[in-house]
């Protein structure tokens, strides 16, 4: 990137990112605001993990308690671990099928800034009069009733990033099916390619309820409606209901790929042969497949009663069986294997002990007549979050550190990596363990403080020392990011020296048109299998050609800018006369930049032989 | 063969629509929007039929819903669904201008579907029955009313895609897209088959 | 996936394919008149003054199930070769459906 920005000016770098339909660039500017929103809701962890570190605490007053808390947990989920997962995903997956693209590169581009702009208008709302208040899952019997404009920013903003998500699930699902190399069959894809596609069919399935629950929350607060209002006969079960036919779900989309991330790195510095392939194959579809079955265990002291309570207690326990098999997968793939400890492959050895934690507690939390006493309580604020950091976080950072040179061309600092990764690890046990016990003391969730004499003191303390060794771990994270952007070598195509999979075989960052000419795939773990024959290539399917290029677009920005204008209209529809009027003016912009891009043919550009073979020469070089 | 090449009829491939790379991502991925699109409407019928008793003292169905003008409503848009098949034939058989005009009779009878619609939404509001009356307005406006918003954009994106094309004719660039609004359409039409049966004529039966 | 490129258009028989053409269209045009039939029918079912509800609704939900199999099967061509995928990502969305109005016809008022 530093060298891109030397050669062609800020400016121009700026529009190229504003235009650009590439999945690698797209991957980068998923990395970079999922990033931010990332540091953001990491804040906002430390002024709650503040408030919170001693009794009758006056850091923060309980209203903006609950704006903090609601933001960190909305924005950590959809801002960050989302767009986190999507930038591994854009950086990696058409890569490791030996494509040269996704399928609809302009509608990846348009993925991306529906998310940003969504995520841009969340925060708006700190600026515009109070961040939304009732929680990430927004209950309606709650959000109906708060007072400011929070709770629309939270729907308006959800809705257009949630759109983006979509988009993002559609492109790689087809990206998978129709874009493989030859003799790439399914059953050849690496395990990140599997998570990968399995998460997008939960995406295609699981985002159109929470679109649902939206569009009612935005009616009910802000056209009159009644969905949610029982004096006018509606039901604020519906919206637990949506959320949690989205919400559940949505755990396996951000764990699948974790768990993907994880394979990858397992086999790699195992320098074996992923254990059970197969089966790792089968209980990824299982897990995805159970998912949706699971939704209510969210819900079991609503008093549903108890044959629906029993019914969905025994379908979660069924999730542990997949994921156990998961797990032992793992623990074959390393045994016997000749591991080295580099950064990823620490995070992935802490991940095991780590997630099967918030597994066990996950399966208690699944019995249903236990979970009344668990219910609301700190006991699964530690379970959920040993499940999202001890799996997502820790595969997110992992992966940022494992494929970090692909992205960039440099290697991460490999000390400080370390460093990160003891910090990091150290501070989340310290943070989220003694939650557990302070739940079962009986410690509620979403209370801005607790009294002394209660036994809670020490509990939280070491808990708010925890976050700060979490903070410590982030700031060496970037510190380690500036270093090596400044001065990090340069390194070819392998820089682990043991990668098994596509995107090992070409040049760090890849050419824009990722392969020259599109390999031969001859067995699971492509390039492994390359390697050990001796060949310092791939076998190449194509001869060397013209290679055919989509074409950059400011179209994509330009719909999401509408539907942000679009937003802020509606939001003050009721408060402006202008409100409805800016309202309209946004969706024509966008349903005008919708009408030029079908209107406008577009047929991309060719990339000539010549300057295929003299970028390939210099690659070769670097 | 290149994507805007002009084609005979005896050039033209027999699935236009999947001939090219662009095509096969294009008809898939409109496929699994589809999927997409089953839930979000699966999550309003749902709804619709949690709360469609909860008329809190406003009209009920039965007082409501009025049997010749849903019957007239269904025969349109099912015909529609039919002549936009016949677009497709054509379109299969590289006659452009046949198909233009069963396209164009498509969007008639979509149009003569959405007037009605708006009218019978124009009629209910009179007797009493707005969005906001009840949890069971809310539902049934929400329900039927993003099917009309599907319609309207239906009709809208036929009608961009004959416009732009008018002069130029079929080609392989073009063929998919026909194709897909097309698959659209029908879909439309899938989901007002259900809200024929599950709002009108099972809230003519209480 | 493996072509890029487009396959040599052979130089198939116009005649044959136009003939086939004709002959799908005569299906189409068949279960077009079964769908009509098939609406006239719940129609009439909802009417007729004799059937209670618990024959009626079940009656015509299973008139619309068949009649949307037609417009799948026939008019969105789900019949032919290549839509495996498209029948998957339809009966996965299908199944959550299923689930989704299962949950709220049963355990929302509670």
């Amino acid at each position: 990137m530093s060298t891109l920005a030397r050669k062609k000016g800020v400016g121009a770098v700026i529009w190229d990112y504003l235009t650009t339909v590439d999945h690698k660039k797209i991957a980068i500017l998923y990395l970079i605001a999922g990033g931010i929103f990332f540091l953001l809701g990491g804040l906002e962890a430390l002024v709650i993990r503040i408030q919170l570190a001693v009794p009758n605490n006056d850091f923060i007053s309980a209203g903006f308690y609950n704006e903090v808390l609601t933001m960190h947990g909305t924005t950590m989920i959809f801002l960050a671990a989302m767009p986190l997962v999507f930038a591994m995903m854009n950086a990696v997956v058409p890569i490791q099928i030996g494509a040269r693209d996704v399928a609809f590169p302009f509608l990846n581009a348009l993925g991306f800034w529906l998310f940003f702009f969504g995520g841009v208008f969340l925060n708006l709302s700190w600026f515009l009069g109070g961040a939304p208040d009732a929680g990430w899952t927004s209950y309606a019997s709650l959000s109906l009733a708060s007072p400011t404009h929070g709770i629309d920013f939270y729907v308006l903003g959800l809705q257009i990033s949630g759109l983006g998500t979509l988009i993002g699930g559609i492109n790689f699902l087809v990206t998978i099916i129709n874009m493989r190399a030859p003799g790439m069959t399914y059953m050849r894809m690496p395990m990140f390619t599997w998570a990968t596609f399995v998460t997008s069919a939960l995406i295609l399935f699981a985002f159109p309820p929470l679109t649902v629950g939206l569009i009612f929350m935005m009616m009910d607060r802000l056209f009159g409606g009644n969905f949610f209002d029982p004096a006018l006969g509606g039901n604020t079960i519906i919206w637990e209901h949506l959320f949690w036919i989205f919400g559940h779900p949505e755990v396996y989309i951000l764990v699948l790929p974790a768990f993907g991330i994880f394979s990858e790195i397992f086999a790699t510095f195992s320098r074996k042969r992923l254990f059970g392939y197969s089966s790792m194959v089968f209980a990824t579809v299982l897990i995805g497949f159970l998912g949706f079955m699971v939704w209510a265990h969210h819900m079991f002291t609503v008093g549903l009663g108890p044959i629906a309570n029993a019914i969905f207690a025994v379908a979660t326990m069924a999730i542990a069986v997949p994921t156990g098999v998961k797990i032992f997968n793992w623990l074959f793939t390393m045994w016997g294997g000749n591991i080295r400890f580099t950064t990823p492959m620490m995070y992935a050895v802490a991940f095991i002990p780590s997630f099967v934690i918030g597994g066990v507690t996950g399966v208690m939390n699944a019995t249903a007549a236990a979970d009344y006493q668990y219910h609301d309580s700190y006991f699964v604020v530690a379970h959920f979050h040993y499940v999202i950091v001890g799996g997502v976080v820790f595969a997110l950072l992992a992966g940022a550190h494992y494929w970090w040179p692909k992205m960039f061309g440099k290697m991460l600092d490999e000390k400080l990596g370390k460093v990160t990764f003891w910090l990091f690890f150290i501070g989340f046990h310290l943070t989220f363990f003694i939650q557990h016990f302070l739940g079962l003391m009986g410690m509620p969730r979403r209370v801005f403080t607790f009294l002394p004499g209660q036994g809670f003191e020490t509990g939280n303390l070491i808990s708010t020392v925890g976050a700060f060794f979490m903070a410590a771990a982030t700031v060496v994270l970037l510190a380690n990011v500036v270093i090596t952007t400044v001065k990090g070598k340069r390194v070819g195509a392998d820089p682990w020296g043991d990668g098994r999979t596509l995107e090992w075989a070409v040049s760090s960052p890849a050419p824009e048109y990722n392969f020259a000419q599109i390999p031969l795939v001859r067995g699971l773990d492509a390039y492994w299998i390359e390697k050990m024959e001796g060949k310092k290539g791939l076998t190449p399917a194509e001869p060397l050609g013209d290679i055919h290029m989509p074409n950059p677009s400011f179209l994509p920005f330009v719909i999401s800018l509408g539907l942000f204008i679009a937003a802020l209209g509606f939001l003050y529809n009721q408060d402006y006369a202008w409100g409805k009027w800016v309202g309209i003016v946004g969706l024509l912009v966008t349903l005008g930049a919708m009408f030029l891009r079908s209107v406008i043919d577009d047929h991309g550009f060719h990339i000539h032989k010549e300057e295929i073979m003299e970028a390939e020469k210099k690659g070769a070089g670097a | 063969m290149h994507i805007e090449e002009k084609l005979t009829p005896e050039t033209f491939p027999a699935e236009p629509e999947k001939a090219t790379l662009e095509g096969k991502n294009k008809f898939l991925g409109f496929w699994f929007f589809l999927g997409g699109e089953t839930v979000l409407f699966a999550s309003l019928f749902a709804t619709y039929l949690a709360l469609k008793d909860s008329v809190a003292g406003g009209p009920t169905s039965e007082e409501l819903f009025k049997m010749p003008l849903v019957f007239v409503a269904t025969m349109l848009l099912l015909t529609s669904s039919l002549t936009s098949v016949y677009a497709m034939y054509h379109m299969k058989n590289f006659d452009f201008k046949k198909m233009q005009l069963w396209l164009g009779v498509t969007v008639l009878l979509g149009a003569a579907f959405l007037a009605l619609e708006i009218y019978e939404f124009n009629e209910y509001v009179h007797e009493g029955f707005k969005f906001s009356t009840s949890a069971f307005s809310s539902a049934f406006y929400t329900l039927v009313g993003t099917h009309g918003a599907h319609v309207t954009f239906g009709l809208l994106w036929i009608l961009t895609l004959m416009i732009r094309n008018a002069k130029r004719g079929l080609n392989l660039y073009n063929a998919p897209k026909f194709y897909v609004a097309s698959l659209y359409w029908h879909f439309i039409d899938v989901v007002w088959v259900f809200i024929f049966t599950v709002v009108y004529l099972m809230g003519m039966v209480g | 996936m493996a072509n890029h490129t487009n396959s040599g258009n052979p130089n198939v028989d116009l005649a044959y394919r136009r003939k086939k053409n004709a002959e799908e269209m005569k299906f189409q045009v068949i279960s077009f008149i079964l769908m009509i039939f098939l609406t006239i029918v719940a129609f009439f079912a909802v009417g007729y003054e004799g059937f209670s509800h618990w024959f009626s609704v079940p009656f015509i939900l299973l008139l619309a199930t068949v009649q949307v199999a037609f417009q799948l099967y026939y008019f969105m061509h789900m019949s032919h070769k290549g839509h495996e995928f498209p029948a998957l990502f339809l009966y996965s969305g299908v199944f959550v459906a299923f689930l989704t109005v299962l949950a709220f016809v049963t355990i929302v008022w509670v």
